[in-house]
């Protein structure tokens, strides 16, 4: 059955639906990495997007258990160039189609994917949505138009737990909490492996309940929206720093960026995929990254500043565009970094961090991030 | 600037002659490497023995010498040019192996020269096996299972150990040569004995079988701060068991989920941090049980390789160039990423398109051999198509082949899937098409079900995959995540309306077709003039564009052109670029068959050529008209006939006469052609070659003992220059690609050669050639015979250029794009007072089975070059280039047919006053007694043990003469020269061959050739001056 993409710009793209029946609104962004299109679809940070994979061939390994993010699918839909079942792969237990059918989330295949990417790569990235081609453009332009922009959204609230929980590891290292924003089950198979007990609380969560969790540090979670629109957990953090050591990715990067006085700003058309390089400026070491983001820390790279909390350094930097990579604050533990150090899916390049985190709980010099 | 300024002058090693295993991707990548060392300043010293090479062209390197790689010929370069490093990962296994013998044996600290790229200690860890299964055990890895052994009873107990089948490698080969897969003790005690004989440290590895499973390669770069990246990740189809040059690969890899990839990746870095390879790439290999999750590393590269290469084409990220950079102390950071210019290369290319790499095998060149596909690499080339998806990369890839047959689907298709075959996935295809089942297809080929699901698809509706609009885009390394500046383009079928994304500019352009895959016959020296074509395209302001389908060439890098179409050379797909480019001019002479096969198609659309028009490649090729042609001139040639069928044939050889060198019509490299000396074996040629399906046959006189002449000469409608006169070492009758030849003619009069100049010059001018042409001519006694012309570049162009120093393609595209010969200022003979020789390197030790004869059928696979003072000397240094050591000392067994008795004498003589032993059988033993040599005889096979054979087994005997007594298999002769092959004893088959390498070791006997710079040579025969290009 015929579907096309529809961008708010009135750009349309032609292909084939498949999946689930139906449309689906939301961002059209684009992700480079090759493989790992289940991890994205189940990934909260693109809660309310449409996903667009450059790669080739999608779905050629089908869908598994293990390669869940979260217990759902967050994504809106799936643009592919060519979509393939594969419910009969060595390690598929589902076929990626069936999936997707299951799940109620469309996709659509047959897309000149490419011409999409250039298009966004130039005009930003924008509202758009899939549709099967018996809705008409007006009709689907005004159900586009319908959705809020991504610029002023807060979306942590619609993927953050409703009640506190615990992830138990085996006890043998720290006890950490964490306001949950749209945790990924790879950073939680990360500390449950180092021996971390993790408590993911509400977002929500006053600073106070927080502290009197009286846990050994606080991790910053990964998430959806625009960062600027989380005042308040901004306050939140502020009143952790210090206290406890802290650790952050992605959104909570740049939260704790903003927690030090720093502002953020949407990028044009996001850091999607697992092959950006990511310096070190204080070692000169290049990580191979996993990202997903669509805003950005506004800073240079190397600068120092001073915050509330002493000193603070951009340490890291992204050396396709310049942009702000990773924080350390000098004078309190606590530090982040903007890509991904769990992957799922991408390079195991940065999966050390989480080491030096807990090293740092633990009184251990070096420090984190 | 961050690179290293302790160092002034580098030595780069290249990789020798094409031979299966190690191809054109090393002058790809030298060419790359001696470039950017050249613009960063430093002095380069080249040495490599290919003639047909970019790399050896003079301007690449700051000196080069064309001489044999062998470690006291380095070591001479070394103490002449005193350089300061050795950069040994850029020109193979064979660079590779020089660099560790020259470290070994002290030169490299003799003379202060340090090995950058990898460390003597990183090339052990790599390439000895004991030590690398050390290494990955301690770095955590899994290698399979295995045992090192040095002998057959240390095999068996290996075999009891570790169970049947058991893959062999030789340690320090290349492409595999003398492993297999072992499936039975028999086949065991084969393959362990010539991998003993092929490994040069007499070692084999016996690994535990991971056959079917998955095989993954990964390309590692590494920097000096030790940052890694992976570049490309390739799968083959083909599962473990089929060498990957043998295999149909894929970038990227398709059906890995991103935790097992994750995990490889992880593996690869692992594997380059613990071998030590400081700088530069490295190729690892895996086996993965995709049910099971395991993961085996099976190799690693410590340097460039063929896959690098294919990755480098795969994705926009030129490893080589990097590597170079990265190996004179650069990091990955601090160089750009060529095609987007803004990002560094410091990166992972990602792709929105689909790779799918095929190998090209030759097998119908070497009847007998084993044409099952194993663990020992067996292609003679490949080709690369860009799809957007599988299917269409997989189809244009097949198409991109140039099949000469198309696959025959006789017998059970599925049970011929077992054994995997160089045509399995036309046989899957044609099964699937009748209506086999993917589960049944895996059982019998254990192929991934992901890629058999795509064949069936493809099988069953093929007209679905070529759909919609076909538009070009970019290769860009970023799957446009940023704007692309570099100009590499593939097409891909889109739902309309679809945009190219070539941005075509306003200058005009002329595109260059190139050669397609390598194959015999058709090989390096043909993309070497579509490079030339292409610089000399770009100095004339014009836009160069390229065509081709091979990733291994030079031709194929996006510097080479200004726009680069990765595309098959079909009509269609030929003309669907020409509608977008809207050329000035096509240039279809520099490619070979490939392209000139397109030319009468491209001129009925209307397309416009640059040089001879087709009607002039016709009347050269047209047997009537050319016969006409020489006529209207006055010029002799062999008398022949043209027949319609086996009996038209038989009558007509009657008129002709014996002997008679018979084929069918539009032949590459001399294929299905062959001497016969009676009615009765022309029957039988008849009879074999009726499958071949053509149904001309051409008969020409063969001029038994005639001098071979080649020439290379070039036409601007009015004026002709002959570039280069050639003589053949072997007689007439040998195909001018495998026969040694020598440049300025060694033994033929002033007078003569004044003759072929004319007659070469008649023809041009009467044929209207306009750019190269070759002549053929055969000289028997006084007189003189055209054999054949051909209007195009020919084999030898690379060879006379770098003899001569004037780049002869460069100098036809001149020409072709309308400049006069006589505004040039050409010397008139541009020979200098040097002698070179090319010699053939034929691919027989890699065929078991396959006969060791020369013959009017073109078997080698590439060429050599050694230039000296005088021609001995030079013929020695092309012998040792080719890899054949001519003896000192020792027994010499010569047999020779009763046509050759006469002559063997003075051979005889030669090599017994040069104090060797000579041995023969039957009449060769007669003849020689008889001349007063001593002479032992030894039997004939038939004339029971201990025979000759036996002896050649023995190792009793240091060089064998062999003249062939006919075509039929399993003579004495077959089985004599395979012995010698099996020993690697050399083995000439021609008497004319046989008095050249006499004079050869008489020469050597001399003191050692010194070696020369192309650059000095040349300055000094003036030639560097005389053309400005």
């Amino acid at each position: 059955m015929s579907a096309y993409v529809l961008l708010e710009d009135g750009t349309r793209f032609d292909g084939e639906a498949c999946g689930a029946p139906g449309h689906a609104v939301g961002e059209v962004v684009f992700t480079t990495g090759m493989s790992g299109y289940q991890e994205c679809m189940t990934d909260p940070s693109f809660h309310a997007q449409l996903i667009t994979f450059t790669a080739p061939m999608v779905g050629n390994y089908g869908v598994s258990a293990r390669a869940m993010e979260s217990d759902r699918i967050h994504a809106r839909g799936a643009i592919m160039r060519e979509a393939v079942n594969a419910e009969d792969a060595p390690s598929a237990e589902r076929g990626w189609l069936d999936w997707l059918l299951d799940c109620g989330v469309p996709g659509i295949t047959g897309v000149d994917t490419r011409a999409l990417v250039r298009h966004i790569r130039e005009a930003g990235a924008m509202l758009g949505g899939v549709f099967p081609a018996a809705v008409a453009e007006d009709e689907a332009l005004a159900q586009i138009a319908a959705e809020p922009p991504m610029a002023g959204r807060d979306l942590v609230r619609e993927v953050t737990v409703s009640e506190p929980q615990v992830v138990h590891g085996d006890g043998s290292g720290p006890r950490l909490v964490a306001l949950d924003t749209g945790i990924k089950h790879s950073i939680v198979r990360n500390f449950v492996a180092r021996g971390v007990t993790l408590e993911l609380l509400p977002c929500t969560t006053p600073a106070d309940e927080l502290l009197a969790r009286d846990a050994d540090g606080l991790f910053l979670v990964p998430g959806p929206g625009d960062p600027a629109t989380l005042g308040y957990l901004v306050d939140t953090i502020r009143e952790a720093i210090g206290r406890m050591p802290v650790f952050g990715i992605c959104l909570g990067h740049q939260l704790l960026s903003q927690a030090v006085g720093l502002e953020t700003f949407k990028l044009p058309f996001g850091h999607r995929g697992g092959n950006h390089p990511v310096k070190d400026l204080r070692t000169g070491r290049i990580a191979i990254t996993a990202q997903n983001h669509g805003f950005a820390v506004r800073g240079e790279a190397g600068q120092r500043l001073q915050s509330d909390f002493g000193e603070a350094e951009l340490t890291h930097v992204n050396l396709y565009d310049g942009t702000i990579e990773g924080l350390r604050l000098l004078d309190v533990p606590a530090g982040c970094v903007q890509y991904h150090p769990e992957a799922g899916p991408g390079p195991h390049d940065s999966v050390g961090l989480f080491d030096e985190f807990i090293r740092e709980i633990q009184g251990a010099a070096p420090r984190a991030a | 600037m961050p690179h290293r300024d302790d160092l002034q002058k580098i030595l780069v090693l290249g990789s020798g002659p094409i031979v299966i295993g190690q191809a054109a991707e090393f002058d790809y990548s030298g060419a790359q490497a001696c470039k950017v060392l050249l613009e960063d300043g430093y002095e380069v010293v080249l040495v490599n023995s290919n003639p047909a090479t970019i790399m050896t062209d003079p301007e690449f390197a700051t000196a080069t010498y064309v001489e044999p790689l062998l470690p006291d010929v380095v070591a001479q370069v070394i103490e002449l040019e005193r350089p300061d490093a050795l950069l040994p990962t850029l020109g193979g296994q064979t660079a590779l192996n020089l660099a560790k013998t020259l470290w070994e044996d002290g030169t490299l600290d003799r003379y202060d020269v340090e090995l950058i790229g990898a460390s003597y200690d990183a090339i052990c860890r790599a390439e000895d096996r004991e030590l690398f299964d050390a290494t990955m055990r301690a770095a955590g890895l899994r290698t399979a299972r295995n045992m090192i052994v040095t002998s057959l009873g240390e095999a068996h107990a290996a075999a009891g150990e570790l169970g049947l089948p058991l893959i062999v490698r030789p340690a320090f080969t290349l492409g595999g040569r003398g492993g297999g897969i072992a499936r039975s003790e028999q086949e065991l005690d084969l393959i362990v004995e010539q991998g003993l004989a092929a490994s040069p440290i007499g070692q084999v590895l016996i690994d535990e079988s991971v056959l079917g499973w998955g095989e993954f390669e990964l390309e590692v770069m590494r920097d000096g701060a030790d940052n890694v990246v992976v570049v490309c990740s390739i799968e083959n189809v083909d599962p473990m068991g089929v060498h990957t040059g043998d295999s149909v690969t894929v970038a990227p890899q398709m059906s890995l989920t991103d935790r097992q990839y994750q995990l490889l990746r992880d593996q690869a870095i692992a594997v380059i941090r613990a071998v030590g390879v400081e700088t530069g790439g490295s190729n690892v290999q895996f086996a993965v049980n995709p049910a099971t999750d395991e993961i085996v590393v099976i190799e690693m590269n410590p340097r460039v390789s063929r896959s690098s290469a294919l990755a480098s084409k795969a994705t926009g990220f030129p490893i080589a160039k990097i590597a170079a950079r990265l190996a004179v102390g650069y990091r990955l950071d601090e160089i750009p990423n060529d095609i987007t210019r803004r990002t560094p290369a410091s990166f992972e290319p990602t792709l929105d398109y689909v790779v799918v790499k095929w190998p090209r095998f030759a097998f119908e060149k070497f009847p007998g051999v084993d044409a099952r596909l194993s663990t020992h690499m067996k292609s003679v080339g490949e080709v690369m198509a860009i799809g957007r998806t599988f299917k269409q990369a997989f189809v244009k890839a097949m198409r991109s082949r140039e099949l000469d047959a198309p696959a025959l689907f006789a017998g059970d298709l599925l049970e011929r899937l077992e054994t995997p075959s160089a045509d399995r996935f036309d046989v899957l295809l044609e099964a699937f098409r009748r209506g086999a089942g993917e589960a049944e297809a895996h059982a019998r080929t254990q192929i991934d079900p992901w890629f058999l699901r795509e064949l069936r698809e493809l099988a069953q509706a093929p007209d679905a995959v070529e759909t919609g609009v076909r538009t070009y885009r970019a290769v860009d390394t970023c799957a446009a995540e940023f704007a692309a500046e570099t100009p590499y383009f593939y097409s891909a079928w889109e739902r309309p309306p679809a945009a190219h994304e070539v941005l075509r500019g306003e200058r005009p352009s002329v595109m260059i077709l190139g050669s397609g895959p390598n194959r015999i016959g058709q090989g390096i020296e043909f993309d070497y003039c579509c490079v030339h074509a292409a610089m000399t395209v770009r100095e004339s302001g014009r836009d160069a564009v390229m065509v081709n389908c091979n990733p291994e060439t030079v031709s194929t890098d996006y510097d080479t052109s200004d726009r680069l179409y990765f595309e098959p050379l079909t009509l269609e797909d030929v003309l669907a670029i020409v509608a977008v480019e809207q050329p000035e001019g096509v240039i279809v002479q520099f490619g070979g068959q490939t392209p000139l096969k397109l030319a009468a198609g491209l001129e009925a659309a209307g397309v416009p050529l640059l040089g001879t028009s087709p009607e002039a490649i016709d009347l050269a090729e047209d047997r009537g008209r050319f016969g006409a042609v020489l006529e209207r001139l006055g010029l002799k040639a062999p008398p022949y006939a043209l027949a319609r069928g086996a009996e038209a044939a038989l009558a007509a050889a009657a008129d002709v006469g014996f002997p008679l060198l018979v084929r069918p019509s539009y032949v590459l490299g001399g294929r299905a052609m062959e001497l016969v000396y009676s009615s009765a074996a022309l029957a039988d040629y008849l009879e074999r070659t009726r499958a071949s399906g053509s149904s001309v046959i051409f008969l020409d006189r063969f001029l038994e003992n005639a001098i071979e002449v080649d020439v290379d000469a070039i036409c601007d409608g009015e004026d002709v220059w002959i570039g280069g006169i050639m003589q053949h070492v072997e007689e007439a009758g040998i195909h001018s690609g495998d026969s040694a030849c020598v440049l300025p003619p060694h033994s033929l009069g002033a007078q003569m050669l004044q003759e072929i100049r004319t007659a070469a010059t008649a023809i041009a001018l009467e044929l209207g050639v306009v750019g190269l042409m070759n002549v053929q001519f055969g000289v028997l006694g006084e007189a003189l015979y055209v054999i054949e012309a051909n209007p195009r570049a020919s084999r030898t162009v690379p060879f006379v250029s770098k003899a001569t120093g004037l780049p002869l393609a460069k100098i036809a595209c001149r020409v072709m794009l309308g400049e006069r010969l006589a505004d040039m200022d050409l010397p008139e003979d541009p020979c200098g007072e040097h002698i070179s020789v090319k010699e053939a390197v034929l691919p027989f030790d890699r065929f078991a089975g396959a006969d060791a004869l020369l013959g009017p059928e073109m078997r080698s696979t590439g060429e050599v070059m050694g230039i000296a003072a005088d021609f001995p000397t030079a013929f020695a240094k092309a012998q040792a280039a080719a890899g054949v050591q001519l003896p000192q000392a020792g027994t010499v067994f010569l047999t020779v047919t009763d046509t050759d008795k006469a002559a063997i004498g003075a051979v005889a003589a030669q090599l017994h006053d040069l104090g060797f032993a000579i041995a023969a059988t039957g009449g060769t033993a007669g003849a020689i007694a008889r001349m007063g040599i001593p002479v032992e005889r030894l039997n004939k096979l038939g004339e029971g043990s201990p025979h000759v054979v036996d002896k050649i087994e023995g190792g009793d005997v240091v060089l064998v003469i062999n003249t062939p007594t006919g075509t039929a298999a399993r003579t004495d002769g077959y089985e004599i020269r395979r012995a010698a092959i099996a020993r690697a004893i050399p083995c000439i088959t021609t008497i004319a061959g046989g008095m050249a390498a006499a004079r050869a070791i008489a020469a050597a006997r001399q003191g050692g050739p010194a070696v020369r710079s192309l650059q000095e040579i040349h300055r000094a025969s003036g030639a560097t001056e005389a053309v400005g290009t």
